[in-house]
């Protein structure tokens, strides 16, 4: 960062000199031009109380405008009868959101929605960790590894779902083809549930894994290798040393990526609206993946019914917000739990560690702080 | 780790490293690399996959044994694309949204980040606070009020009601004031102050510089967030598509050509690739040091 500093520094007031020292006082009074200067002097008075809110009001007024109060009047709306076309209605309360409570097929939204994330982050946390440590070890080639498994980052969400949405044709697609030849039959992707969710699943997976691998991998590259040769030096094997000693460190950013996981995973909407144009319900002929926000799209723009939308924008809202907060409660709970006891993490029960890594390896391992990852550069 | 444990060779990296490696630093075995290109492979194949059947029939689609190698029919395929939906127009409004999101966004965020970073104000703790809790907030969900207000606007179906939702974001801010907190020294803004500066020309001439490369990094994603968002654009400007809903027009007919939606999404993927191509390497330190999911 220091070349950063001088890069700063040198594009600076030439008047400057030669960069800050620690004595820098301010220059000395001259007796001359007074009331010049006293103006100056009170501009910048002004110009150092009301700079700062300046600089943040255009973040505030507009995040305020089109992110907040959205929200918020998301709520007013979901206690009115309110309508597309004729718009507000009377009054009803919590009307809507107790019908929408009743309602089955918000509750299998609410399934799909659940189905489809757990079955893309668990195993693209498992498969993300695994690459993870394979490129964390001295491999030749880092970048291009590294940008090999990005690649499907690039690719859109919208250009991932129909890429795949051919594969899984039930008809013609390359899957059914491919397992056809095994002598399996044909597995009805769009038309039923678990395939269906087992599909959608798959894109997600395909496209964020190479992307989650590279956060995970940071996190694994902040820890000391002195930890890991100490480890070594006492007979720990590589996964002895990946369970012991890489896992228990990558932990804040494995909840961090869980969070945000979970907040796009609850909002999924392109995959289930794109999986199967030709179906007559909006997720599937019978709503087998139609997810929450699908649904609420639904409800809003071809019923019109923007009351109980909203009820059911507000219910999605307080359950992806309770999530996080339950992911970020559970992480400080251990992470201070583990500084009482000294920065000394448990790496399971000390019966179950007969070899025993020594205390003070264990006790040396750092935690990355709350972000993710250290800001460093890989090296190429 | 199976390779010889004492072989104590320099290693190989610039970083030097203290003592015996002990194994851990010994060039991996195939294996690992065989995982590797097996994963990158499992990547690769469905962009390889759309750009074969992008250029096939549709008889070879339906083939029994799924095709390998492209076929002869791209320009075809393309031609057809181009009479179904107006793709130089929707690459155009793509251009034209994600430019100005990046721009709004990495400039508002670089204001902010720095006042957050650097200056001091009364309710500076409070209001980074609500940054911070800002981030988790599933913005998206408020689209029913942010419809409605587009509509009284009269704004439904202009490239400005794709935008205006997204000219700011917390995540930027918070990213910014990260970065900055830690590169500019406060010496340095103390001593343009002294020199006379005003606020604003210390954020320009001390800040900015500082601030280049993060700045870089935030618009490569608000770029990349901006032009595969779906769900909005879809929404308020149906007639007037981004690259995204044009692209998704293309099978919304009865019966789905998948060759043609495949060539469509191989010329879809072309403008990302070539970002990627360019700022492949940005991207992935962007991700490692911290970026957030769009």
């Amino acid at each position: 960062m220091s070349t950063l500093a001088n890069q700063a520094r040198g594009t600076g007031n030439p008047r400057n000199g030669p960069g800050p020292t620690a004595d820098v006082r301010p220059p000395r009074r001259r007796p001359q031009d007074d009331r010049r200067k006293r103006r100056r002097h009170s501009f910048s008075r002004f110009d150092t109380k009301a700079s700062p809110y300046l600089y943040v009001a255009p973040f505030f007024l507009l995040f305020g405008l089109v992110g907040l109060f959205p929200l918020v009047y998301t709520f007013i709306v979901s206690l009115n009868d309110w309508d597309l076309l004729s718009g507000a209605g009377q009054w009803v309360g919590l009307e809507n959101y107790r019908v929408e409570l009743a309602d089955p097929y918000f509750w299998n939204s609410l399934f799909n929605t659940f189905s489809i994330f757990l079955l893309s982050a668990i195993p693209q946390l498992v498969v993300a960790t695994f690459i993870a440590a394979m490129l964390d070890r001295n491999i030749r080639a880092k970048t291009f590894w590294r940008m090999g498994i990005l690649l499907p980052y690039v690719v859109t969400p919208v250009a991932v779902t129909l890429i795949f949405s051919s594969a899984f044709d039930e008809k013609y697609g390359m899957i059914n083809n491919l397992i056809g030849m095994l002598d399996i039959d044909p597995v009805s992707w769009k038309s039923e549930v678990f395939p269906s969710h087992l599909a959608i699943a798959t894109m997600v997976n395909w496209r964020w894994t190479g992307y989650n691998a590279l956060i995970l991998l940071a996190a694994m590259q902040a820890v000391p290798r002195e930890i890991h040769e100490s480890a070594a030096i006492d007979g720990a094997g590589a996964l002895r040393r990946f369970f012991s000693i890489t896992l228990p460190s990558i932990r804040p950013t494995m909840i961090f990526v869980i969070i945000t996981a979970t907040i796009g995973g609850l909002q999924i909407f392109t995959e289930p609206k794109l999986f199967n144009p030709s179906s007559s319900a909006l997720g599937g002929p019978n709503r087998e993946y139609q997810t929450t926000v699908l649904y609420l799209w639904d409800l809003a723009f071809n019923r019109g019914d923007f009351g109980k939308a909203s009820a059911v924008a507000w219910m999605l809202f307080l359950i992806i917000i309770a999530i996080g907060l339950l992911n970020f409660l559970l992480s400080t709970t251990i992470a201070s739990a583990e500084t009482r006891r000294r920065g000394a993490p448990r790496f399971g029960r000390r019966r179950r560690n007969p070899r025993g890594i020594p205390i003070d390896t264990i006790a040396a391992v750092q935690f990355p702080a709350a972000e993710p990852a250290d800001r460093q550069e890989p090296k190429p | 780790m199976s390779a010889p444990t004492l072989a104590t060779r320099t290693p190989r990296t610039k970083t030097p490293r203290r003592g015996k490696s002990f194994g851990i630093d010994a060039r991996p075995g195939f294996l690992t690399y065989g995982i590797l290109l097996a994963f990158f492979l499992g990547g690769a194949f469905p962009l390889w996959y759309s750009m074969v059947i992008g250029s096939s029939t549709g008889s070879v689609f339906a083939s029994t044994w799924p095709p390998l190698l492209p076929g002869g029919q791209f320009w075809t395929n393309v031609a057809e694309v181009f009479a179904t939906v107006d793709f130089w127009g929707a690459l155009f409004n793509s251009i034209i949204v994600s430019g100005v999101i990046t721009f709004s966004v990495v400039s508002f965020s670089t204001l902010a980040g720095y006042a957050f970073a650097k200056l001091r104000f009364r309710g500076k703790s409070g209001l980074l606070v609500f940054v911070i809790a800002t981030l988790a907030v599933p913005t998206q969900l408020g689209i029913i009020p942010l419809f409605m207000m587009m509509k009284e606007f009269g704004w439904t179906g202009s490239l400005g009601a794709i935008i205006v939702p997204t000219l700011v974001t917390a995540f930027g801010v918070f990213f910014m004031r990260q970065y900055l907190v830690d590169v500019i020294p406060d010496e340095l803004i103390e001593a343009a102050r002294i020199d006379g500066a005003s606020m604003i020309g210390t954020f320009w001439h001390v800040a900015v510089p500082a601030a280049r490369p993060a700045m870089a990094i935030l618009a490569l994603f608000t770029f990349m967030t901006a032009w595969t968002d779906y769900l909005w654009p879809l929404l308020i400007a149906p007639q007037n598509p981004t690259l995204q809903v044009a692209l998704s027009q293309l099978q919304s007919a009865k019966y789905v050509d998948y060759t043609i939606v495949m060539s469509g999404a191989v010329l879809a993927t072309i403008p990302l690739l070539l970002l990627f191509i360019v700022a492949g390497r940005q991207l992935v330190s962007g991700i490692m040091a911290g970026a957030v999911k769009g």
